[in-house]
């Protein structure tokens, strides 16, 4: 259903929309909840990114096949309901694999009902895309989504911490920054990963054209 | 920023200036913070001066840093850096670590100042944004006191002083019981707070009290600030409204409870309340700059730091009802706008 006179991307393009252009936590600044609330650590930000990945595919797909025969009028309940169905799925799932992640979780697995990446991507690409694109592109938001995660998680545990992934790094002695596990800490490293990623996009135009520096899509 | 003065200069009244410019009155700031700084490392010897030393040349670096970096206004040459620096080192321990020192004035600066535009942008003031961070990172060592006028205090520094950075500074309580007979490691505020004693007023006019840094000399900050308010680059309402409300709030409670609340000179006398209202309440840009904005501004500031000092968790308030007034600021200046000369009150329909 593409738009005459707009170019088609290719699967590798779509793939690659959300890792880099369209990453969900550094350019579109979506389900920003989860994000700040659960990047405590970077075990709890790997599950809940892969968690929230497979939703995305699961419901991206049943979208994109579904996407004739779903009424117009009644589509974001249906979304929803697709949604809440793989969200059950990886709420057992987890349950199953380990107890201790899934309580540090919390209500987070829960509300990813309501992620607006996950809703966003099926209104606004799986519903007038085929399955294969659609799932490539969910892939590819759904890693950029856990890379951004990992980014805060990590972060926040080595210096929050001390640790990465539960390993110690620096020693018994290691003194722990009190606020980077708790909520200021997580805008503070957001903050400060957007700050970076801006910084280099608006230094690449400049270094590639210097006479006109404009920076398009804005 | 240095402006190349153009031949003729046409522009509109006023035509006689005051040579004041910004680089001035922050120069004047810097020299009045100076005694202020001298005696904290009279009291508490090299390990206030390394401080003192590391905070303020983090920030000036920190500000180099993004004027490099950055297009914004300002720069070195106009003092804000290093005043920020000083102040930011006056209320910090003097057992503080360095390295966490250095972590607080980079966080003062780029946090609190860079990242609004630089100087005259900042919303909140930058050294308290700074204490603020490591108040909330580094919980215990922002706790943890020295003893002033220890005997070998400019032979030897306090042994947290060179803590490698990352790693946990050692505990001090032995240290100092053995630097200072009769040392027990709590502020005059802690010691009300948890023991219901009230510290001689005469402890803190001469320093001997347990405190930050530069919070101990009340007599001291009071003629420094006089100086300032008396060449008028500060405008002496703030600290007299801070003082005032915080003098009146204290004896409100006192004539309420005289056994569990002190009275209002212990109030003033203690704690950051002495150097907040003189040096860091009355920031030009984070302060109101109505007249009667001001004192709304510096009443709020006196009763939020002694309602915290009392009904909080923490002993010391002066920081958060500071930023806190910071924050409200603006709203102040917006309902308190004065009436232009000539301008008729609304007719009420």
């Amino acid at each position: 259903m593409a738009i005459p006179g707009q170019k088609i991307p290719s699967n590798i393009d779509e793939l690659l929309e959300g890792l880099w252009k369209q990453n969900p936590v550094f350019v579109m600044v979506l389900g920003m909840c989860p994000v700040l609330a659960v990047s405590v650590s970077a075990v709890n930000a790997l599950s809940m990114g892969l968690a929230t990945t497979f939703v995305l595919v699961g419901s991206t797909l049943l979208v994109s096949l579904l996407r004739n025969v779903i009424p117009r009028e009644v589509r974001i309940a249906t979304y929803i309901l697709i949604i809440a169905t793989f969200v059950t799925v990886v709420d057992y799932l987890i349950q199953a694999i380990s107890l201790a992640v899934y309580d540090a979780l919390g209500a987070f697995i829960q509300l990813i009902v309501v992620n607006c990446i996950i809703l966003g991507r099926a209104e606004a690409h799986a519903s007038k895309t085929p399955p294969l694109r659609t799932v490539l592109n969910a892939l590819g938001m759904g890693a950029g989504f856990t890379i951004g995660l990992l980014a805060l998680g990590s972060v926040r545990e080595i210096l929050g911490a001390g640790k990465l992934f539960g390993v110690t790094l620096f020693g018994p002695d290691f003194q722990p920054w009190v606020v980077m596990v708790l909520p200021p800490g997580g805008f503070f490293v957001l903050g400060a990963w957007l700050l970076l990623f801006n910084w280099l996009k608006t230094r690449k135009p400049q270094a590639a054209q210097p006479a006109e520096g404009h920076v398009h899509g804005a | 920023m240095v402006a190349k003065q153009p031949h003729l200069e046409l522009r509109t009244s006023p035509h006689v200036k005051r040579g004041v410019t910004v680089e001035r009155i922050m120069l004047n700031v810097v020299l009045a913070l100076l005694p202020i700084a001298l005696f904290s490392v009279w009291q508490y010897g090299l390990s206030a001066l390394a401080l003192i030393v590391a905070v303020t040349l983090t920030c000036i670096l920190t500000e180099r840093m993004f004027n490099r970096l950055g297009s914004q206004a300002g720069s070195l040459s106009d003092w804000s850096a290093t005043i920020t620096g000083l102040l930011l080192a006056l209320t910090l321990p003097p057992s503080f670590p360095l390295w966490m020192g250095v972590v607080a004035g980079f966080i003062a600066i780029a946090l609190g100042k860079a990242l609004f535009g630089g100087i005259g942008s900042n919303v909140f003031n930058p050294a308290l944004i700074g204490r603020a961070f490591v108040q909330a990172a580094f919980a215990v060592s922002i706790s943890t006191w020295a003893p002033a006028y220890a005997p070998h205090r400019f032979s030897e520094f306090i042994p947290t002083t060179f803590t490698m950075p990352f790693m946990t500074p050692a505990d001090i309580a032995d240290w100092a019981k053995h630097a200072l007979d009769g040392f027990t490691g709590a502020t005059p505020m802690a010691r009300w707070k948890f023991e219901t004693y009230f510290t001689p007023a005469q402890d803190f006019l001469s320093g001997a009290a347990t405190a930050s840094a530069g919070e101990t000399s009340a007599i001291l900050i009071l003629l420094c600030g006089a100086y300032l308010a008396a060449r008028k680059f500060m405008d002496w309402r703030i600290p007299v409204a801070v003082l005032g409300a915080a003098a009146l709030t204290a004896l409100a409670f006192q004539i309420y409870n005289p056994e569990r609340y002190p009275d209002p000179l212990f109030v003033m006398l203690s704690g950051g309340l002495m150097l907040g209202a003189v040096f860091m309440a009355t920031d030009m840009a984070t302060s109101p700059v109505t007249p009667r904005g001001v004192w709304i501004y510096g009443a709020i500031i006196g009763v939020v730091t002694v309602m915290i000092r009392y009904f909080g968790g923490l002993t010391e308030g002066v920081m958060y009802a500071i930023l806190l007034g910071n924050a409200l600021a603006p709203l102040i200046d917006q309902y308190t706008q004065p009436k232009v000369f000539g301008e008729r009150a609304k007719v009420k329909k």
